[in-house]
């Protein structure tokens, strides 16, 4: 069964010089379609990776994913429910949202280096007026989730290191109980021993709350081991989909074949089979 | 025996007084680099691999200073004249090729002048070595009158290795090349740094955090870890058969398009690499180290075998 469909997804940037420029130049609009009819629909609780290089559309497509950025066309239903439907009724839209959440790449410019840990984690509890009366407790219940402990709340982000900040993001998201969890890039800007201890946390905390994510990466060997599925982008189109294995196994589209070769490996020698 | 090494660094040891008492980024590591050899570092934030590169040609920012140990290049011990060498000689390529390049001038001229800062050449021969050494990366020399913001990311950096390359140095210091850049583009740039070594048999130093980066590119390897040399050895032995418990973990929780497997969990190693200002005694590693013995906790070993600082090493010796 799945939980989240895109169908048709595009999204068009409007880059043209004002309107009385381009009277006076008469140059004319430029669009760039940074994401073009992608469809694609993810289990519940299974991973499903949109992998591409910059200017693929993956972030574009994470934005819209989590109601950022409203699509130019097509749609993204949560559960059937379309995220931007304007006749969405208010109380329905913030129940929708509450169970979309989503992890940023960089730690460092995701919490707000005044608060203490415990208000980033109460935020979102405040916002869709959950745990009321026990805040506290809720709160520790999360820091305990992800690794960290219940002293840890009254410290402020800047005294944690960069795994450990990725862990209090993760902790925020879960703070919702959300459903449907978007990691744009959670891990690359963290060393190789962290980013193991941030994927193996992500899959258990999968495992345990039979949570679905989106995970956007430019690294393949970081998907290899995490998704289940994986979509290609190329230039805001979706060249390939198919499931893990088979897609390392045998890539059908040049695109992927080509990103697959450049990967750095461990064992060169290895891969002469490709 | 061959010839001489060109690069011998000895017990380097670079210091930063601070308030809370004196930090210590590189402590006490050695090495060598061979002519026409790539060697790589390898390690994770914090482990002092960009600070030792850049002790080697003498740029570390006051009021951190090379407390101790020398560097010998070809033959001779650099000491306060490391600038002459650099860019002659040591050529350097940094991660971000944006802030390497002069965005006012044309890259002809960059090359250029970096040409006849080194060699004694008049302007028009200078401007025809620019156009060889853009060929040499594979950049089309028809281009020497464009500006840096008319190359894509990948471009740039190879016009950032040719500016390097410039001056035919015999050792090229490139710190983090490819992190900037994507993988089809980051193959392209290593290809180019490869290359250049086996042809004009110069030696490269390549620091990096990725340790596919370094099995594709590298003659032999260096892992450091807290300012320190963990193993050092040829890049296939010391990848398939590492010694020292840190670099099995590095390897081991490196995740690999080789291994798709769908549940299986990373390897991870507990913990992170300390802060400077609290280096655990003894062994930098083991309070992370699931082999750790009570002479671990004590006494700092030293690089044993040639190959890792590890008392492991001599307990199996024994």
């Amino acid at each position: 069964m799945s939980i989240v469909e895109a169908r048709g997804l595009t999204r068009r940037f409007d880059l043209s010089d004002p309107w009385v420029v381009r009277m006076l130049t008469f140059r004319k609009k430029r669009i760039l379609t940074a994401v073009d009819d992608v469809s694609f629909s993810i289990e519940k609780g299974t991973t499903y990776a949109l992998v591409g290089e910059s200017g693929s559309g993956k972030s574009t497509i994470a934005r819209m994913a989590v109601g950022l950025l409203a699509p130019s066309a097509g749609t993204i239903t949560i559960d059937g429910t379309n995220l931007n439907d304007p006749a969405l009724d208010p109380a329905t839209r913030t129940a929708l949202r509450r169970r979309i959440q989503m992890v940023f790449q960089s730690p460092y410019a995701s919490l707000n280096p005044r608060w203490r840990v415990g208000a980033i984690l109460a935020e979102p509890l405040h916002a869709f007026g959950l745990a009321a009366g026990r805040e506290t407790a809720r709160v520790a219940e999360l820091l305990e989730q992800v690794g960290l402990s219940e002293t840890d709340a009254r410290r402020f982000p800047h005294e944690f290191s960069g795994g450990q900040r990725q862990r209090i993001s993760i902790a925020r998201a879960l703070a919702s109980e959300p459903d449907f969890i978007i990691c744009d890039e959670p891990t690359s800007a963290l060393d190789v021993s962290v980013q193991a201890q941030v994927l193996n946390l992500l899959k258990r905390l999968q495992r345990e709350l039979g949570l679905t994510y989106l995970f956007i990466t430019h690294d393949l060997a970081v998907v290899a081991t995490m998704a289940r599925r994986i979509g290609v982008l190329q230039h805001g189109k979706l060249v390939e989909e198919q499931d893990t294995i088979a897609l390392f196994a045998a890539p059908r589209d040049p695109y992927t074949k080509m990103l697959l070769d450049a990967a750095p490996r461990l064992h060169p020698a290895s891969a002469t089979g490709r | 025996m061959s010839a001489a090494p060109l690069l011998e660094v000895r017990n380097l040891r670079v210091e930063f007084p601070t308030r809370r008492g004196v930090l210590t980024p590189v402590d006490d590591v050695s090495f060598t680099v061979e002519r026409g050899e790539i060697l790589g570092f390898v390690g994770e934030s914090g482990a002092g691999k960009s600070m030792t590169g850049a002790a080697i040609i003498g740029l570390i920012d006051p009021p951190g200073r090379i407390a101790g140990g020398e560097v010998v290049f070809d033959g001779t011990v650099i000491g306060k004249d490391a600038a002459a060498l650099r860019g002659k000689h040591i050529g350097m390529v940094f991660q971000d090729p944006l802030t390497s390049l002069n965005p006012l001038k044309r890259i002809g001229d960059q090359l250029a002048e970096t040409i006849r800062l080194h060699l004694d050449v008049g302007a028009a021969e200078a401007r025809k070595r620019a156009a060889r050494s853009l060929e040499e990366v594979g950049l089309d020399p028809g281009r020497l009158d464009a500006y840096p913001h008319e190359f894509s990311g990948g471009m740039r950096q190879r016009v950032v290795i040719a500016l390097a390359l410039a001056a035919e140095p015999e050792l090229v210091i490139a710190d983090e090349p490819t992190t900037a850049l994507d993988v089809s583009i980051q193959a392209q740039v290593l290809g180019v740094l490869k290359r250049i070594c086996a042809e004009r048999g110069a030696s490269v130093i390549l620091v990096t955090h990725d340790m596919g980066v370094i099995a594709e590119t590298t003659d032999r390897v260096a892992v450091l870890y807290a300012g320190r040399l963990a193993e050092i050895g040829p890049t296939a032995d010391v990848i398939s058969n590492p010694r020292h418990p840190y670099a099995q973990g590095l390897i081991a929780s490196t995740p690999t398009v080789e291994d798709a497997a769908q549940d299986g969990e990373l390897y991870q190693i507990p913990g992170s690499m300390p802060r400077l200002d609290a280096i655990p005694p003894g062994c930098a590693f083991h309070p992370r180290c699931a082999h750790a013995m009570e002479r671990c906790r004590r006494e700092r070993p030293p690089m044993l075998e040639g190959r890792a600082a590890c008392w492991l090493l001599a307990e199996e010796g024994a």
